[in-house]
């Protein structure tokens, strides 16, 4: 699909599918997000003029949704489970050491855009805590000492993330 | 498939799907859950798959991938129809000999059987495993047999029975009436009364009505909303079109979390096929009842799981709620009555249709009735899905179901309700604790002892002991678990998630946190206590919703159980679990057997002594990353108070004695 239809055009065939109805803003806003795995303000601005929405609004609810990013993505989406099974396991120091190996903050993209660094709360895979998710694969009872092989995985991976 | 005209069609239907079952074939149902898709079952499926092509069984050798079947410890799992053997850490190798010979030839594979670690015996089939035997699975009932992907499997087990005989047979007021008398209360936390909600919806004058179907299951260490929907989404549908006419809408909404893509995807498949035969749209069932559902993918916030901040997000708003002197049931979902119950609740509604509410209201307690999911993790041996009667004791579902906590560790507490629930304490002999539980009636006076252990689980008794029942999020922490950065965790948790709109929930969760995070750092003073007594509770009684209004219940229930690790942070500096970064040191004792396994993974290289030699950390360089914790297997590494850690390792050079010294009785200890 898509990368190849230029932006205007393909925002206007999200917002179509969904007959520009308002209250689709969210689904209308993932898809767009799902296309460029993040939400570029041309395409608020246009989805702005298709929906007759105020751009005002559409960057509140941009804003207050976790699931939406204003920021590029990297190239590898780091998820560390921070859920409360995951938590009691100790994945703040998995977290920790990620930060530190890594070179980035926790919520943010490292400067050679390869790699985003983000924590979720819960995927659900409780009995693997503690649980990370490299690229939408899970690797679970992680232990600091492991780290290392981690991000071996996420250098070493010549694929990228179907965000 | 043609629609289905009527109940009589639908029965027949059954029964032809019934009779072409064959009882000589096998099914292999395999549990594809999420749980058991993060630890491998897909490269377990595709060496099934091969294995019967392989062998040219296809014809009377069946894969079924199912749903949840709740073990998530022992996966990935299977059940081997209909010998009904329990197969559990099955990797892609074992399928050959599970063919060979289980398949082919009737012999069970004794290695893959689950093995009961109090008897030390290997178990054959799931209903007597101690996880499985104390359980009740009503709502996870088809979960493990069907394939969620499959109208007619779901048919075939009796699905959509239970709207039958409510279309055909009974007006709306005696289906009202009988979710009435079956006492059902909302499963999503509230424990509302199902039918009286139902009834104030009904009652409501405004047209058109809404009915709702709360999947947002944002409490962290819940998952059996996701795997209801995952699993079984036709339980949920059908629960739905029988609200729906109860209540008299015609259009229904789900509105599920976007963290759970496979639950959408099985829950818009079931959707299409019930739509196909004719279960939804224009005239269901020939009756001329008309009613569809829609699907809206939640955009991650958890203060949405509030009912009227989901439906500010269904009408593709920022999810804020209002205030809750208007209700929803009068004016909800654009202004209309609308009816929202959660996953568990609308999958109960079939049942009891079926069954009746009599027989419904015969389980549980008695002001809880029927049965509840619960997702019991953290530090326990069998994590997993667990559906209990209510009424079971927490001992039964800790140490029966769940079989304890792993490795000889000491059971500290059980936080249920999610970040706005309590942590209970599971077992104390502290005096001040057991007094204020004397005077709040938990405890009779004069009990030696004070455990939790056996409080009957339900929504009263919960409710009672400081916690909530929530969505059924039940985390086990053991002694490694600090009480103080729990709560910390969870205000965290809540000051992300608060929407901002009213200033006792986004200014009061701040201040709380930050005495928290003081007080973990080593800078609390004793007024801390008091103050962090005093917003909490000013934020129960002044917050526009639930989610600011239950916030404070995580430092309530810990200052209530656990105060002593409190005094010790602030009084003593002392981080008693060792969780505390700030406030803990790492020291290496005598138990150490010069592996310098520690050494290779700190990152800092702190750690140093050669092999078969004793290991040193040097203070200066630790950053307390807890990375030679969690890998010594020993236990010669221990987590101490900052200032005493130098103290522990000279004790230890001192006591030190290379492993081949070592007389029999000090290596065994």
């Amino acid at each position: 699909m898509s990368q190849n239809t230029p932006m205007p055009e393909r925002v206007d065939q999200i917002v179509a599918s969904y007959q520009a109805r308002s209250t689709a803003l969210i689904m209308v806003l993932q898809e767009v997000q799902q296309e460029y795995s993040y939400l570029p303000p041309e395409a608020l601005q246009r989805i702005s003029e298709r929906m007759d929405l105020a751009l005002s609004q559409i960057y509140g609810v941009a804003t207050f949704y976790k699931a939406f990013s204003l920021e590029p993505r990297g190239k590898h989406l780091v998820s560390v489970c921070t859920g409360t099974a995951c938590h009691v396991r100790n994945s703040q120091s998995i977290l920790e050491r990620l930060e530190r190996d890594l070179h980035v903050e926790r919520g943010q993209t490292s400067t050679d855009r390869e790699v985003t660094l983000e924590t979720v709360n819960c995927v659900g895979a409780c009995a693997l805590g503690p649980v990370v998710l490299i690229d939408g694969k899970h690797y679970g009872h992680l232990t600091v000492g492991e780290v290392e092989k981690l991000v071996e995985v996420i250098r070493q991976c010549p694929c990228s993330v179907q965000h | 498939m043609r629609p289905i005209a009527s109940p009589k069609e639908l029965n027949d239907l059954r029964g032809r799907l019934r009779a072409a079952h064959d009882p000589n074939h096998t099914w292999v149902q395999l549990c594809a859950g999420t749980g058991c898709l993060a630890c491998g079952c897909e490269p377990v499926a595709d060496a099934f798959r091969q294995k019967i092509r392989g062998e040219g069984l296809e014809e009377i050798v069946h894969l079924k991938l199912t749903g949840c079947h709740g073990f998530c410890e022992r996966g990935p799992l299977a059940v081997i129809q209909p010998q009904g053997v329990f197969y559990q850490r099955i990797t892609p190798d074992d399928v050959e000999s599970i063919v060979d010979q289980t398949i082919k030839h009737g012999k069970v594979v004794t290695k893959l059987l689950y093995r009961d670690p109090a008897t030390k015996t290997r178990i054959e089939k799931a209903e007597d495993i101690p996880f499985y035997k104390k359980q009740v699975r009503l709502v996870l009932r088809s979960n493990g047999h069907i394939d969620p992907k499959s109208i007619e499997d779901y048919i075939a087990f009796g699905g959509y029975s239970g709207l039958a005989k409510a279309l055909t047979t009974m007006e709306p007021e005696r289906i009202v009436d009988e979710i009435k008398r079956s006492r059902l209360r909302g499963r999503g936390g509230g424990g509302f009364p199902t039918g009286v909600k139902w009834e104030t919806c009904r009652k409501s004058k405004e047209e058109p009505k809404y009915v709702i179907c709360n999947a947002d299951e944002g409490d962290p260490g819940a998952f059996m909303d996701r795997s209801v929907l995952e699993g079984n989404p036709h339980s949920v549908i059908e629960g739905m079109i029988i609200g729906a006419y109860a209540i008299g809408s015609h259009e229904g909404y789900v509105y599920v979390r976007h963290e759970y893509p496979l639950a959408v995807k099985h829950l818009n498949i079931a959707l299409g096929q019930a739509r196909e035969l004719g279960l939804l749209g224009p005239n269901i069932l020939g009756t001329g009842f008309a009613f569809d559902i829609g699907v809206s993918r939640g955009g991650g916030a958890f203060v949405c799981g509030e009912s009227t901040a989901l439906m500010a997000s269904l009408e593709g708003k920022v999810g804020e709620p209002r205030a809750k002197y208007v209700h929803t049931v009068e004016h909800g979902l654009w202004d209309k009555p609308s009816n929202l119950n959660n996953v568990e609740t609308w999958a109960n509604v079939p049942l009891i249709l079926e069954h009746g509410a009599d027989w419904f209201a015969s389980i549980g307690t008695e002001g809880s009735k029927g049965t509840k999911v619960f997702a019991l993790t953290g530090k326990i041996c069998n994590t997993g899905l667990v559906e209990v009667p209510m009424g079971i004791t927490l001992r039964e579902i800790l140490h029966e179901i769940g079989g304890g906590v792993p490795g000889k560790k000491k059971f500290k507490a059980v936080q249920t309700g999610g970040p706005s629930g309590g942590t209970l304490i599971v077992e104390t002999r502290d005096a001040k604790i057991m007094h204020s539980m004397e005077e709040a009636g938990e405890i009779a006076p004069g009990d030696a002892v004070t455990s939790l252990l056996d409080l009957p689980v339900d929504f009263d008794e919960l409710t009672k002991a400081g916690s909530m029942m929530g969505s059924g999020g039940m985390i086990v922490m053991d002694q490694d678990s600090c009480m103080v950065d729990v709560a910390r965790y969870f205000i965290h948790f809540l000051i992300e998630e608060s929407c901002g709109k009213c200033l006792p929930c986004r200014e009061g969760l701040r201040k709380l946190h930050e005495i928290l995070e003081r007080i973990t750092k080593g800078g609390g003073t004793p007024e801390d206590i008091q103050t962090l007594q005093e917003i909490s509770d000013t934020l129960i009684d002044t917050s526009l919703c639930q989610l600011g209004g239950s916030a404070p219940n995580p430092v309530l229930s810990t200052l209530r159980y656990f105060r002593d690790e409190y005094d010790a942070h602030i009084r003593d500096k002392r981080c008693p679990a060792g969780v505390c970064k700030d406030l803990v040191g790492y020291a290496i004792t005598a138990d150490c057997v010069g592996d310098a396994k520690c050494a290779k993974v700190c990152p800092t290289e702190a750690i140093t002594g050669g092999p078969r030699n004793l290991q040193v950390i040097d203070q200066s360089k630790c950053i307390q990353c807890d990375a030679c914790y969690q890998v010594c297997t020993f236990n010669a590494i221990v987590r101490v108070k900052r200032d005493r850690a130098a103290e522990v390792q000279v004790a230890a050079r001192q006591a030190w004695k290379p492993v081949k010294e070592r007389t029999q009785a000090e290596a065994r200890a």
